[in-house]
């Protein structure tokens, strides 16, 4: 099995101050949008995104594990808060770790049957669970089938923020993301990161070292699982409703394309990707399905001219890790 | 019990088209290693040429059946010299990648110009009506998508497994250098061999046709099902993507009868307890 | 000096005129067309709820009046976050009044939640649920053309009197066509008739064999199809390969626009009964809207129920605005004022805006022709009955609506 990411750089310190200091940069832009005039529920909805894609990119970048049904996640932890703050009335940060705990419960057991085969299988496997999911919910009551859940109250967070005003939701979100983004930075870079990258590399060979990759995948599953559930939730306050589009094949896509634009396996790339394919989705709306044909065109070209994504190349060009 | 005999004889209906299409997505992964997942919209293809063919050519459903999975063979030829041979040698899920990014452009674009409601196809005159067999009432048309899809299934597994052709095809997947060594031209064969797995999707459309709305969106949710169907059977041999087909067709008419309810999950569900019970999926080898 | 003055005194002429600008600012208005314009909806809706839109502001005759109307319009590719952005954005930056059309449910519903936020102005036309003015009725919206309720009543109603007086159920399995079911269910039951059974098939099924041989089994009189879009054509479709219709039973289509009868043909819809309460050919009044419609169309076709209503509805806010003599953007007011005056447009006859938000006016049953009895390329409906405005509608007792509690 070839790597999906050819220039894995060891973790040096230099390598580390690189990543701190774009991070400290990204973290100080963000901080200053809602002054700039800047859109900002655009920003938001791009930020649940990112972190969203990140979480993929755990799986994918650095287990080789490429899920195709991502979306199930981001949907089942969106109709669990939302339904948790508008039919239980919980606070909104009750709200959130229900929707998180029920998207981790999830990811156990999808993970559970989905680490059962490798490569494509796994892809195919994933995607089917999720379109299982879609069709539940479909049905199920309490998501109110295509009506979807609507006029989610956003309430105050732990009694003192008031989550209804703009520029107090942008920054729980934001600080959301970056806690989200920190924690995937530190798994990736501890040494259950490294056995997944060696899990990636070569797995029969991290099996005879006697590392249970089985394990491994399952909790790096969970834990990417968790996380993109911790978006959709976060999403809830934003859209102030949950749909059946979070459920749906077509959004597993557009997570695997913001993290293949960004570049698979950079651990800024899925940030860079959600916001150019949101933007690009907010930009082109006018153009209709033509969205449709221009991601497609994305898809192919990333796949056959810049394999790297965006921030790979940019990393590769300036041989730094980002 | 009579409207359980109609059930399964319509399980068979659908069973056809699942059969067809894990056949063509078994015979292109043998060769290219490639889950193809713009199979579904090869298979909407086809049903289009289909349409086109009669209204704009008038030219009928007989002819559609040789000319649309040539035609959209073609184009899918087209697809492999220019995409994916790029991709040799690469993790295999950058063929996903390709492919699932190839399924939106084509779905994108007929949408953009035939909308989303789609376009009708009427049965050809020779297999309208129906016969009453007693227990139900069978269109003509319906039997003859069974018997016809089964001819070409049985078809294809005897030229992949009993003709010379179907001897390099298998050779030149276990070992292509070796086969190359043979003086065989391996990648014309690769390309011929996706030509003919798209031409399998193309002809499933066109056989659906008149019983869909010819839709661009007709074969996103399909193939959704198609791969649950191929983690079940594996795709490790012709025969048992056939079988695997068909069976699980006939498992969804009965759900529809027994519990309808479950009828569009009841394939993830089985998928599910295969997973869990033989991991390695009903024909054996693991990928 | 000469010049000095003259900039002078041309910088007050332009503070003047600005200032003037500044006060009869309340005589400008922004509507926005949020529709689908490539999906599913977007026949029915879509580009033609735009131009819809635009030859009601141009009948209107505000312009005259010293009003400056604009008009943008919007993709909502049937994604309620995306619809919600669109919305939000337009209030926030592109200080839109008014909101009109929304086709799609789940996206109308979203979009119902911003306006009132924004305190706009909403006229849905181009969604189903009943919701926009039950459980989350707002008082800034007002729903025109159509919703499950009624279709469910005037279909059953008409339909049981015609003496179909036995039914089975092809229903979608989720909400909307739950609520379809049920509600043609209690009115059938009502008017003496009987459901002798039903089945609930996925949403989006490619094969209904097998729910069309239960319906045949069940010898009922009608079968109802309680779903919608692709589902309601390949069933109709596949009823006529089962030779369901040439068996004697009827097909009755819950919810069905002119757009799907073009996209089945009428070879296979011939038969077909359902409910619009807009169709071209009703009156001299909808033909001569309908022959200056389709001349800009792209593809000539005649307006639908949808973009009818869009115009309708337009119509009537235009009438408020002009009752209210300007200041157009409390939009809570503005509706208040939609509320007062009685609806009578060329289009959809006379009618109410109800405290609720409905828009009540008649309803019309209809027949599909047989491909024979049809004229011309959009000559599809015959007329079989009528169902007055006044008894179409959830009657105001029974609207789960809020604002009625008051």
């Amino acid at each position: 099995m070839s790597a999906l990411t050819d220039d894995t750089l060891p973790m040096t310190p230099r390598a580390m101050r690189d990543e701190m200091i774009v991070f400290a940069l990204m973290a100080a832009l963000l901080a200053v949008v809602p002054f700039t005039g800047i859109y900002p529920f655009f920003v938001m909805q791009a930020l649940c995104f990112a972190l969203l894609a990140c979480a993929f990119n755990l799986l994918i970048g650095y287990g080789g594990l490429l899920s195709f049904g991502h979306a199930m996640f981001l949907g089942t932890a969106g109709y669990v808060s939302a339904h948790a703050l508008k039919v239980w009335g919980l606070p909104p940060e009750l709200g959130i770790v229900v929707g998180t705990a029920a998207a981790a419960l999830l990811g156990l057991a999808t993970g559970y049957i989905s680490i059962k085969r490798q490569g494509i299988y796994f892809s195919m496997i994933t995607l089917a669970l999720s379109q299982l999911l879609y069709f539940l919910y479909l049905q199920a009551p309490f998501t109110h089938g295509e009506d979807g859940i609507q006029g989610i109250p956003q309430g105050h967070l732990f009694g003192i923020f008031d989550l209804s005003k703009p520029l107090v939701l942008y920054y729980v979100v934001l600080v959301g993301f970056l806690a989200g983004f920190l924690l995937i930075y530190r798994a990736i870079n501890s040494p259950f990161g490294e056995v997944l990258k060696s899990i990636r590399e070569n797995e029969p060979r991290a099996i005879s070292l006697g590392y249970k990759t089985d394990q491994y995948k399952l909790l790096a599953f969970i834990l990417s699982g968790t996380l993109a559930g911790f978006a959709g939730s976060l999403k809830v306050f934003v859209a102030q409703n949950a749909s059946l589009t979070d459920v749906h094949w077509s959004m597993s896509g557009e997570i695997v394309l913001m993290t293949l634009v960004g570049g698979l396996g950079t651990i800024f790339g899925p940030v860079v990707g959600a916001f150019v394919i949101i933007a690009m989705q907010q930009y082109l709306a006018g153009f209709g399905q033509w969205v449709t044909v221009i991601q497609g065109v994305i898809f192919v070209s990333c796949v056959l001219l810049f394999r790297r994504g965006l921030v790979g190349e940019l990393a590769h060009l300036l041989r730094r890790s980002l | 019990m009579q409207a359980l005999y109609a059930q399964l004889l319509v399980g068979l209906i659908n069973g056809s088209f699942y059969a067809l299409l894990s056949l063509g997505l078994a015979v292109i992964f043998g060769m290219l290693n490639i889950i193809n997942f713009a199979h579904g919209a090869l298979y909407m293809m086809g049903a289009f040429v289909a349409y086109f063919l009669l209204n704009l050519g008038g030219i009928n459903y007989w002819w559609a059946l040789i000319i649309a999975p040539v035609v959209v063979g073609i184009f899918g030829m087209i697809l492999e010299r220019t995409m994916l041979q790029w991709l040799a040698g690469l993790d295999h899920l950058y063929g996903l990648l390709l492919t699932f990014g190839i399924a939106l452009i084509v779905q994108g674009v007929f949408q953009n110009y035939f909308g989303s409601s789609g376009l009708p196809y009427s049965i050809p005159d020779q297999l309208k009506g129906g016969v009453n067999l007693g227990f139900m009432f069978l269109p003509i048309y319906r039997g003859w998508v069974v018997v016809f899809s089964l001819v070409v299934c049985l078809a294809t597994w005897f030229l992949i497994e009993k003709t010379q052709l179907g001897a390099y095809l298998r050779a030149a997947t276990e070992n292509p250098t070796l086969v190359r060594a043979f003086g065989i031209n391996v990648p014309r064969m690769i390309t011929l061999t996706y030509g003919l797995g798209v031409g399998l999707a193309a002809l499933a459309g066109v056989l659906s046709a008149p019983i869909n709305q010819v839709r661009p969106l007709m074969g996103a949710d399909l193939i959704i099902v198609v791969f649950a169907v191929v983690v079940i059977g594996g795709m490790g041999s012709i025969m048992g993507s056939i079988i695997t087909g068909f069976a699980l067709g006939v498992i969804e008419g009965l759900t529809k009868y027994f519990y309808p309810e479950a009828s569009n999950t009841v394939v993830f569900v089985l998928m599910v307890v295969v997973l869990l019970v033989k991991p390695t999926g009903l024909t054996g080898r693991a990928a | 000096m000469k010049n000095t003055i003259s900039a002078l005194l041309l910088g007050t002429a332009i503070a003047l005129s600005v200032a003037s600008i500044a006060s009869a600012d309340d005589k400008v208005v922004k509507i926005g067309v949020l529709s689908d314009q490539s999906g599913l909806y977007a026949d029915l809706a879509g580009p033609g709820s735009t131009l819809a839109a635009q030859m009601a502001i141009e009948d209107s005759g505000l312009k005259a009046k010293g009003w400056t109307i604009d008009l943008i319009s919007g993709d909502h590719q049937n994604k309620p976050d995306i619809g919600t952005t669109i919305a939000r954005q337009w209030f926030d930056v592109d200080k839109v009044d008014t909101v009109v059309d929304v086709p799609n449910s789940g996206v109308a519903l979203a979009v119902n939640n911003v306006v009132k936020e924004k305190n706009g102005v909403y006229i849905n036309s181009g969604a189903a649920t009943s919701d926009l003015t039950n459980a989350q009725c707002s008082p800034n919206t007002v729903h025109w053309t159509y919703d499950t309720y009624m279709l469910a009543h005037a279909t059953g109603q008409a339909l049981v009197k015609a003496g179909g007086d036995t039914w089975f159920f092809l229903t979608a399995d989720y909400a909307f066509g739950a609520a379809l079911e049920r509600d043609t269910t209690a009115v059938v039951t009502a008017n003496g008739g009987k459901v002798v059974g039903g089945v609930k098939h996925p949403l989006n099924t490619a094969d209904f064999s097998s729910f069309l041989l239960q319906a045949q089994a069940s010898k009922a009189k009608i079968i109802g199809l309680a779903n919608a879009g692709g589902d309601t054509t390949n069933s109709i479709k596949q009823a006529a390969e089962f030779g369901i219709v040439k068996g004697g039973q009827k097909l009755a289509a819950l919810l069905l626009f002119l757009t799907d009868v073009k996209a089945i043909g009428l070879e296979t819809a011939q038969g077909l009964n359902f409910t619009e309460t807009f169709y071209w050919d009703l009156n001299d009044n909808t033909r001569a809207f309908s022959k200056r419609f389709s001349a800009r169309m792209k593809n000539s076709a005649p307006p639908t129920m949808v973009q009818a209503g869009v115009y309708a509805g337009l119509m009537h806010y235009f009438k408020a605005l002009e009752a209210l003599g300007g200041n157009p953007h409390d939009g809570a007011k503005v509706v208040a004022k939609m509320k007062t005056i009685p609806t009578d447009d060329p289009l959809f006859g006379k009618g109410e805006v109800e405290a609720n938000g409905r828009v009540t006016h008649d309803a019309y049953l209809f027949e599909v022709k047989k491909p024979s009895e049809s004229k011309g390329p959009w000559d599809f409906y015959t007329l079989v009955g009528t169902v007055p405005g006044n008894q179409a509608f959830t009657p105001l007792d029974k609207s789960t609506c809020a604002l009625l509690k008051k």
